[in-house]
């Protein structure tokens, strides 16, 4: 057994010949919040997208190497994509609710799973509504269309569609960048509150939200992991100039 | 300056010349069909009543009515929507969905593409030649919506397929990313927000099927009708046919059954598309 939720083995990426990833290792322990800083085009939302195989969907994507959830290599043969995302939640950049209630939003993954119970179902909802703080907001409109919602309450619809079929991993791309500051606290108090119970990685343009919000940072550079420390001492001790550079605003 | 001042005003006279051109071109073609409807309307809505509606084509024109083209007609585009919807719909999430983007889609897409715009009469050959003799389905019902299924479904397939890749990119990501299978994502999601696009789509085709004579002519729908198909096997007319029947003859009083009929089809179509527009602005909220 692996001491790592997750994690990487030599991981190489390719887009057809183009490599977006060069032999990474990282391993994110259970209960822990990771945050990928790096510029932009170096890799982060390629390598978050590993875990979900979500770059499978992508037409000429080579990936070598182990990805590991739980010890277990989720690129093995046999091993069905759908089971893996069902364990690994995502959110994305931009709010992308259904266009359905939002109780079926959060719903969404218990009926593709089959569960037909309704109260179990409603239950599900409720839960998961309120581990995303938005219970209190939208539990007299749950029939109303999710794309009534404002942005910030829709991306944290997002995390509640994606908390509802108790995943163990989530991962998120930039979850907030697209929100404005009030929303964007809300969502970082909620990935303190997120940690207690799932492992986190998250990619993020924002240095003092990474900060904030992580236990370890790692720092991507042109599809190669530059450094990777805890938080703290990488931003007030980086070891590599490239990583000084980046959170001193001199790059990217 | 003075050049500037002279090359604006010549761009007005442009603007203003094409305004009454466009115009002249608008009012031409309304008043057209105008005159096409009214001329229609005053010979026809005389004979229109129930007689009309309910008897078998006849010797007498009095005695004459449109039963047989009315039912067939209704009966043939029904039997098509079933048969070329579902396979239309069905191809279309095939290409867009599950096949792989490589030569070989590209040149089925192609040639989908060409069939759409082939000449009825062509399809009319084809129907004859397929299902009429080698299959051996002969001048009936079936052969008829089968060959009509072949006209209409390059129009579906292409615009189901266009449909659903404007399904926005974040819908299926977000499906996928939940654990939904490809058929649960198309279910759930891409068939729903398509719908009214797919909808307005098989408007269009139906609208084309319902008025096309001449693949129908060439499989041998029949001109002289006097029951009413029993099953698929059953000989057929159709609306179009029964009028051309009728205007081509000498009597002014087969004449004025030819309008009645054609405002008979002018309902039906109207109709038709109603329905579609109806169920198409209740589904796209
Ligand atoms: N679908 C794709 N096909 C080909 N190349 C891609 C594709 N997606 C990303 N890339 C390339 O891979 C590299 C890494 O992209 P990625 O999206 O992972 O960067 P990122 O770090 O998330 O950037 P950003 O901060 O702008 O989101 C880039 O050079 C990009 O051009
Ligand atoms: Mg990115």
């Amino acid at each position: 057994m692996s001491y790592f939720k997750i994690e990487t083995r030599n991981v190489s990426l390719y887009y057809g010949n183009t490599q977006a990833l060069k032999n990474i290792t990282l391993g994110v322990p259970e209960n822990k919040v990771v945050a990928i800083i790096g510029p932009s085009g170096c890799g982060k939302s390629t390598y978050l997208r590993l875990f979900n195989r979500m770059n499978d969907m992508i037409d000429g994507v080579r990936v070598e190497g182990e990805v590991l959830l739980n010890g277990k290599n989720i690129y093995a043969d046999g091993v069905r994509v759908e089971d893996v995302r069902k364990r690994v939640g995502m959110v994305f950049q931009k709010p992308n609710p259904f266009p359905k209630s939002i109780f079926e939003n959060v719903a969404y993954g218990l009926r593709i799973n089959g569960v037909t119970n309704k109260r179990y179902i409603e239950e599900t909802v409720e839960r998961a509504l309120r581990q995303a703080a938005l219970w209190d907001e939208v539990k007299d409109n749950l029939k109303k269309s999710a794309l009534a919602l404002s942005g910030g309450q829709q991306q944290r619809l997002c995390i509640a569609r994606a908390l509802a079929v108790e995943p163990s991993v989530i991962l998120m791309d930039e979850p907030s960048s697209a929100l404005d500051p009030i929303s964007n606290a809300k969502i970082e108090e909620l990935i303190w509150e997120l940690k207690k119970k799932y492992t986190i990685l998250i990619v993020t343009h924002n240095m003092q939200q990474a900060a904030r919000v992580s236990d370890w940072t790692a720092f991507f550079y042109l599809g190669e992991l530059i450094e990777y420390a805890e938080t703290k001492d990488l931003f007030t001790n980086p070891r590599n100039e490239k990583t000084q550079n980046y959170i001193t605003g001199r790059f990217g | 300056m003075e050049h500037y001042r002279r090359h604006a005003l010549k761009q007005r006279l442009y603007d203003t010349l094409f305004q009454v051109v466009a115009l002249a071109g608008l009012l031409f073609a309304v008043m057209v069909l105008m005159w096409l409807l009214y001329t229609v309307f005053e010979d026809g809505i005389g004979r229109l009543n129930k007689q009309f509606l309910t008897s078998f084509p006849s010797r007498r024109a009095e005695e004459a009515g449109i039963l047989a083209g009315m039912v067939g007609s209704v009966l043939v585009v029904l039997l098509t929507i079933v048969i070329a919807v579902p396979l239309g719909i069905g191809a279309a999430i095939y290409l867009e969905e599950y096949g792989r983007k490589n030569w070989f889609s590209r040149f089925i897409e192609l040639n989908i593409a060409n069939l759409a715009g082939v000449p009825s009469i062509v399809y009319g050959l084809l129907g004859l030649g397929l299902f009429v003799r080698w299959m051996q389905l002969d001048r009936s019902l079936i052969a008829g919506a089968l060959t009509l299924s072949l006209l209409i479904m390059p129009v579906i397939i292409i615009s189901a397929r266009e449909a659903l890749r404007s399904v926005p990119p974040g819908i299926r990501e977000a499906s996928f990313a939940m654990g939904a299978t490809r058929w649960q994502t198309i279910w759930h999601h891409l068939l729903p927000i398509s719908f009214p696009s797919i909808l307005t789509g098989i408007i269009l085709a139906v609208s084309r099927a319902i008025g096309e004579t001449a693949p129908l002519i060439t499989i041998g729908a029949l001109t002289f009708v006097t029951f009413l198909p029993d099953d698929l096997r059953s000989p057929f007319t159709i609306l179009p046919i029964q009028i051309f029947n009728w205007i081509s003859r000498p009597q002014a009083a087969f004449h004025e059954n030819a309008a009645a009929g054609i405002i008979v089809l002018l309902c039906i179509t109207l109709l038709l598309n109603a329905t579609a527009i109806y169920l198409r602005n209740r589904f796209s909220r």
